[in-house]
C-alpha cells in the first residue's frame, strides 16, 4: 500500500535558492532562527550566477566584486553558516493545499508545510519558440542560460560564429561566454535604435568583444537542417531582408517570471511583470506567502534580487511575530513607455520598497527622463533623474516620489513627463 | 527445439516492410504474431520520425470518415484494437471528447448531416447541442458560437509512445529493426527481391510498402505508376501547460472541402494545441515553420479562443501529411510480385494502424504467403508513461523509494527525471539522440525549451551512450 506522504513543517520554506532565496534565507536564519529551509531544483545552490562565469556580482549587497560562480559559494555559504538548510536537486511539484507544497527529491516524495513561505523561483529567458519565430529547427539554437550551462558546466564546444538575438546586459553576458568557448559572436540583433544596456558596458562590448550590433532588426528565420546554417533579420523600418551565416543562434533577454508555482496557487499576477502582484512589503495576495527576486522584476542584476531576499526576510519574520497587514493598498501602475513597474501595491504603514526604489521596464531610450507621478488625474510628483531610462535594463526611481500618493485615493501612475 | 520464426532462412527475410512509422511498425508487429521472419525498414536514425512524430496525436471514431470507405472501416476498428492496445501497454490515453463548433448559419445547418454521417459510420454517440451547452463546456471560446455537434469518444492519445510501443513489440516478437536503411533500389527476383538500402542490401520473399511520404518513390520502384504523394505540411503551435485549464475537449472545426481545419485540442502532455495549417508543398523533407503559416494560425486562434494567444508559446512545429491523389487508402497487393502497397493513409492513419495492419496480413495471405499464428508470443512491452493523466515517475513516492534516480529532476518543465531519460537510452529500441530521447522522455520539450535542462540532458544522453554505441547495431549478423 501507497504510504501517505511524509510532511515536514519548517517555520519558513524559500522555494528558489537563487541570490534572493538564499539571501533572505542566511538572513531570517540569522534573525529569527527556527527552522528555516530552502529547496532548489537545480543540483547545486546560487542560481543563475553559478554559470555566469564573469566578474560583476555582489556589488550593491557585498559591496565587493566577484565573478558569479564565486558570489554563488559565498551566498550559500552565508546561508548554511547562519543555520539554514538548503535541499538541491529538490523540486516544489505543486500545492497540496493552501500553504503546503508537494515535493521530489531523490530522498523521496513529501510535503512540507511551513508557516511562511518565500517564493524566489527567478526568471527564464523567452525561448525562440516563445518568441515565435519561424523556420528550420536545427540544433545550434539557445537561450542565453542553456549557452552558459554547456560552456560553464558541462564544458561542451558550441559552434565557431553565432548571433546574439537581443542588446540586453544578458547579451553582452552571452557573448563574453561564447568568445571563451571559441565562438565569435559575429552580429548582436536588437529591436531598439540603439544597443540596450549600460552605456558604459556598450563601449566596452563594442570595444573589448568587438561584436557589431544590427540595430532596428528582427529575426524573421531560422535556416539549417541538422546545424543550424542561418538567420533571416529584417530591418523593421525599411522592411529589408538578409540572411546572415551563423552556426550558433543566442537567444537572450526577453525575461519571464518562472510564475507556475505562483499562478497554479491562485495567487494574484501582474499583467506587466507576470509575476506575482506584491506590496512594498513584498506580500503577495495570499497571507503568509512572499515574493522576492527576479520573478517580480524580470530581470534586474543578482544583487538587486539578493537585497530582496534580505527585505523580505525582515518582513517574514514580523509576520512570524503575528503582525498582519490591514490597509487596503493603492495600485501602482506604469504607463508608457514603461512595460510594467514592481512593486504595484502601496500600503499605509507599510515599509518602503527593497532598496527605497520602484523598478520599472522601459520600452524607449530617453536619455534624461522626467518621472510623472500622477494620482486621480493630478500630478502628484515630478522628478528629473540624472541616469536614462533604456530598454534591456531595470530603471530605479526613488520610492519617495510616493509620499504624496492619497492611501485613499485612486490607482497611482508612474509615467515620463511629456516634453 | 524448432527454429525461431524470426531467423531470416539464407539470409532471405520472409517479409520486408519499408516504413517505421506507426503503419509500418504496426504491420511488422502483426506480421512478427505468426510464423514467418519479418524486417522494418526505416530510412532514419529512429523510427516514427517522419509523419507518425508530427501529427494532431487525436485517437479518432472515425466520426466523420465518408462512410463506405476502407478508410471508415479501419478508423472505426482501428479505435477499438488502439484503445484496448493502450490498456495493455500503457500508452497514454484522455477520452476527452470533442465538440465540433459551427459559427454561421451554413455550419449550424450542416450539423444534422455531420451526425447522420457519424451513423453511417456506425458511430451512435454524437448530439447536437445549442449555444449555450457549448460555451458551458467551453467558458473560454470566442463570442459568437451558435451550436455545436458534440463527439463524447473522440480521444487524445500519444503518438510518440504509440509508435514506440508498435515497433518495441514488434522487436519482441522477432523482427529485425534495420534504422538507417533507406531503400534507394530494387531487384525483383524470381524467390526474391533485394531492397538496396542506404545501409547494404537486404533480401526478401515479400515486400510490404509503408513507406507514408516515399511511399510513391518505392511504388515506381516496383514498376507502377498509380499515386502521388503530395506532402502537405501542417504547421502546430504548443502553448504552455498553463493554458490547459481553458481546453478540456477537443475543439473542431465544421469540416469543409479544404479538410478538417484548425483545431484546438489539450494534449496528452498537458499542453494545449492550435492547428494545424495544411499547405500543399513539393519538397518532402520541408519541415520548418514558416511566418504565414504562423500569422494565420494567429488570426485562427484569435477566432477560437483569444484569451489562448495571451499564453506562453511552448513550442511551434510543422509535420508532412502523405496527401495523395486518391479519395480513399490505397492498399493493393501485386501477388506476382509479392509487394503490397500501403499508400495514402493521411492523419488517421495514427488511430487506423492496427486495423491497417489487420487489413494487410488478410491481403497477404489471400496473395499468397501462409501467415500461421504463433502461440508463443511475448507480452506486449510495458511503456514508459508520459502522458500527464496518470502518475509519471516524480509522483510515484514507492518508486523512488525503490530508485531515487526517478526522485531526482532533470526536465523541470516537464518533470523528467534521470531515472526516465536512463532507461529511455537502455531501452529494447534506445534513444540514440537528443530527438529520440525527447519523444520517450519530453525531456527539454517544456517551456524553457532547455535553458535549465539542455546541458544536464546532453550530458546525461551521453553518459549512457556509451553503454549502448551508436554503431553497434544487433542485426548486424542478418545483413
Amino acid at each position: 500500500m501507497t504510504q501517505q506522504p511524509s510532511l515536514i513543517t519548517p517555520d519558513v520554506l524559500i522555494i528558489g535558492a537563487g541570490p534572493a532565496g538564499l539571501t533572505a534565507a542566511a538572513e531570517l536564519a540569522s534573525r529569527h532562527g527556527g527552522r528555516i529551509l530552502a529547496v532548489d531544483r537545480e543540483p547545486a545552490a546560487g542560481g543563475i550566477p553559478r554559470h555566469s562565469d564573469h566578474t560583476g556580482y555582489g556589488l550593491r549587497d557585498l559591496h565587493r566584486v566577484m565573478s558569479g560562480p564565486a558570489y554563488a559559494r559565498h551566498l550559500v555559504r552565508r546561508a548554511t553558516a547562519a543555520g539554514a538548510e538548503i535541499r538541491t536537486h529538490t523540486m516544489v511539484t505543486g500545492w497540496s493545499d493552501d500553504h503546503t507544497v508537494d515535493v521530489t527529491g531523490p530522498e523521496g516524495r513529501y510535503r512540507i508545510r511551513p508557516q511562511a513561505i518565500v517564493l524566489a523561483t527567478g526568471a527564464r529567458e523567452r525561448p525562440r519558440t516563445a518568441r515565435r519565430v519561424p523556420g528550420d529547427r536545427p540544433h545550434g539554437v539557445y537561450t542565453t542560460g542553456q549557452l552558459q550551462n554547456l560552456v560553464h558546466l558541462h564544458h561542451r564546444p558550441v559552434g565557431k560564429r553565432a548571433v546574439i538575438v537581443g542588446g540586453e546586459l544578458v547579451s553582452w553576458s552571452a557573448a563574453v561566454t561564447l568568445r571563451e568557448a571559441g565562438c565569435t559572436p559575429a552580429l548582436m540583433i536588437s529591436r531598439y535604435p540603439k544597443a540596450e544596456s549600460y552605456g558604459v558596458f556598450n563601449l566596452a562590448g563594442r570595444a573589448v568583444l568587438r561584436v557589431p550590433v544590427a540595430t532596428r532588426s528582427r529575426v524573421t528565420r531560422i535556416i539549417g537542417k541538422g546545424r543550424c546554417q542561418a538567420v533571416e533579420i529584417e530591418h523593421l523600418d525599411t522592411g529589408r531582408r538578409r540572411t546572415v551565416a551563423c552556426d550558433t543562434v543566442v537567444f537572450t533577454g526577453d525575461w519571464i517570471p518562472d510564475h507556475e508555482l505562483a499562478r497554479t496557487a491562485g495567487i494574484a499576477l501582474d499583467p506587466g511583470t507576470l509575476g506575482p502582484l506584491t506590496d512594498t512589503a513584498l506580500r503577495t495576495s495570499r497571507p503568509g506567502v512572499y515574493a522576492a527576486g527576479n520573478m517580480l522584476h524580470p530581470v534586474d542584476t543578482a544583487d538587486v534580487a539578493a537585497l530582496d531576499g534580505r527585505h523580505v526576510a525582515h518582513q517574514v519574520i514580523s509576520y512570524l511575530q503575528g503582525m498582519r497587514e490591514h490597509a487596503e493598498g493603492v495600485r501602482l501602475l506604469a504607463d508608457a513607455p514603461f512595460r510594467w513597474v514592481a512593486p504595484q501595491i502601496l500600503r499605509p504603514q507599510d515599509p518602503a520598497p527593497p532598496r527605497g526604489r520602484l523598478l520599472l521596464w522601459s520600452d524607449q531610450f530617453v536619455r534624461f527622463p522626467k518621472v510623472a507621478v500622477r494620482q486621480d488625474g493630478r500630478v502628484i510628483a515630478r522628478r528629473s533623474l540624472s541616469w536614462p531610462a533604456a530598454p534591456g535594463r531595470v530603471f530605479r526611481v526613488p520610492s519617495s516620489v510616493l509620499e504624496g500618493v492619497s492611501p485613499s485615493g485612486g490607482p497611482v501612475h508612474i509615467g515620463l513627463e511629456r516634453v | 527445439m524448432t527454429a525461431t520464426p524470426h531467423r531470416p532462412a539464407g539470409g532471405v527475410f520472409d517479409v520486408a516492410v519499408i516504413g517505421g512509422g506507426i503503419v509500418g511498425a504496426a504491420i511488422a508487429r502483426e506480421l512478427s504474431g505468426c510464423d514467418v521472419s519479418v524486417a522494418l525498414l526505416e530510412a532514419r536514425d529512429d523510427v516514427g520520425d517522419g509523419t507518425s512524430k508530427a501529427n494532431t496525436a487525436i485517437l479518432h471514431t472515425g466520426f466523420d470518415a465518408k462512410p463506405g470507405t476502407l478508410e471508415s472501416r479501419l478508423v472505426a476498428r482501428g479505435y477499438h484494437l488502439l484503445s484496448a492496445y493502450a490498456k495493455a501497454t500503457g500508452i497514454p490515453v484522455e477520452h476527452t471528447g470533442a465538440v465540433l463548433v459551427a459559427w454561421n448559419g451554413e455550419e449550424l445547418r450542416a450539423l444534422p448531416g455531420l451526425k447522420e454521417k457519424a451513423e453511417a459510420n456506425g458511430y451512435e454517440h454524437c448530439r447536437i447541442v445549442d449555444a449555450d451547452e457549448v460555451y458551458r463546456i467551453l467558458p473560454d471560446l470566442a463570442d459568437g458560437a451558435l451550436g455545436g455537434l458534440t463527439v463524447p469518444d473522440e480521444s487524445i492519445i500519444c503518438t510518440w509512445t504509440t509508435n514506440l510501443a508498435l515497433a518495441t513489440d514488434a522487436q519482441q516478437r522477432g523482427t529485425t529493426v534495420l534504422l538507417q536503411h533507406a531503400v534507394t533500389g530494387i531487384d525483383e527476383g524470381p524467390e526474391s527481391t533485394t531492397l538496396r538500402t542506404s545501409s547494404g542490401d537486404v533480401r526478401a520473399r515479400w515486400v510490404v510498402n509503408a513507406a507514408g511520404l516515399g511511399a510513391d518513390h518505392i511504388d515506381r520502384l516496383f514498376g507502377h505508376d498509380r499515386f502521388t504523394v503530395t506532402p502537405r505540411r501542417g504547421e502546430l503551435f504548443v502553448f504552455d501547460k498553463l493554458a490547459r485549464p481553458m481546453v478540456d475537449k477537443i475543439v473542431l472545426p465544421v469540416p469543409t472541402s479544404r479538410g478538417k481545419g484548425v483545431l484546438i485540442s489539450p494534449t496528452i502532455y498537458g499542453n494545449v494545441m492550435l492547428g494545424p495549417t495544411a499547405e500543399d508543398l513539393t519538397d518532402r523533407t520541408d519541415t520548418s515553420t514558416s511566418e504565414d503559416g504562423f500569422d494565420f494560425l494567429l488570426r485562427k486562434g484569435e477566432g477560437l479562443m483569444p484569451r489562448l494567444l495571451a499564453e506562453e508559446v511552448t513550442a511551434s512545429y510543422a509535420g508532412l501529411r502523405a496527401a495523395i491523389d486518391h479519395p480513399d487508402y490505397l492498399i493493393e497487393a501485386t501477388p506476382q510480385q509479392r509487394y503490397l502497397l500501403v499508400g495514402g493513409i493521411r492523419s488517421t492513419g495514427l488511430t487506423a494502424g492496427i486495423a491497417i495492419a489487420e487489413h494487410v496480413r488478410t491481403l497477404l495471405e489471400e496473395a499468397g504467403l501462409n501467415l500461421r499464428s504463433r502461440g508463443d508470443l511475448p507480452e506486449p512491452p510495458r511503456m514508459p508513461n508520459i502522458g500527464e493523466a496518470a502518475q509519471r515517475p516524480y509522483q510515484d513516492a514507492d518508486l523512488i523509494a525503490r530508485d531515487p534516480a526517478y526522485g531526482t529532476i532533470v526536465c523541470f518543465c516537464e518533470r523528467v527525471t534521470e531515472g526516465e531519460i536512463r532507461d529511455a537510452c537502455h531501452a529494447p529500441l534506445p534513444a540514440r539522440d537528443l530527438e529520440g530521447l525527447r519523444r520517450r522522455t519530453r525531456a527539454m520539450n517544456g517551456r524553457c525549451q532547455g535553458f535549465f535542462c539542455g546541458a544536464a540532458v546532453t550530458a546525461l544522453r551521453e553518459e549512457h551512450h556509451d553503454h549502448d554505441g551508436r554503431d553497434s547495431r544487433q542485426h548486424k549478423d542478418n545483413r
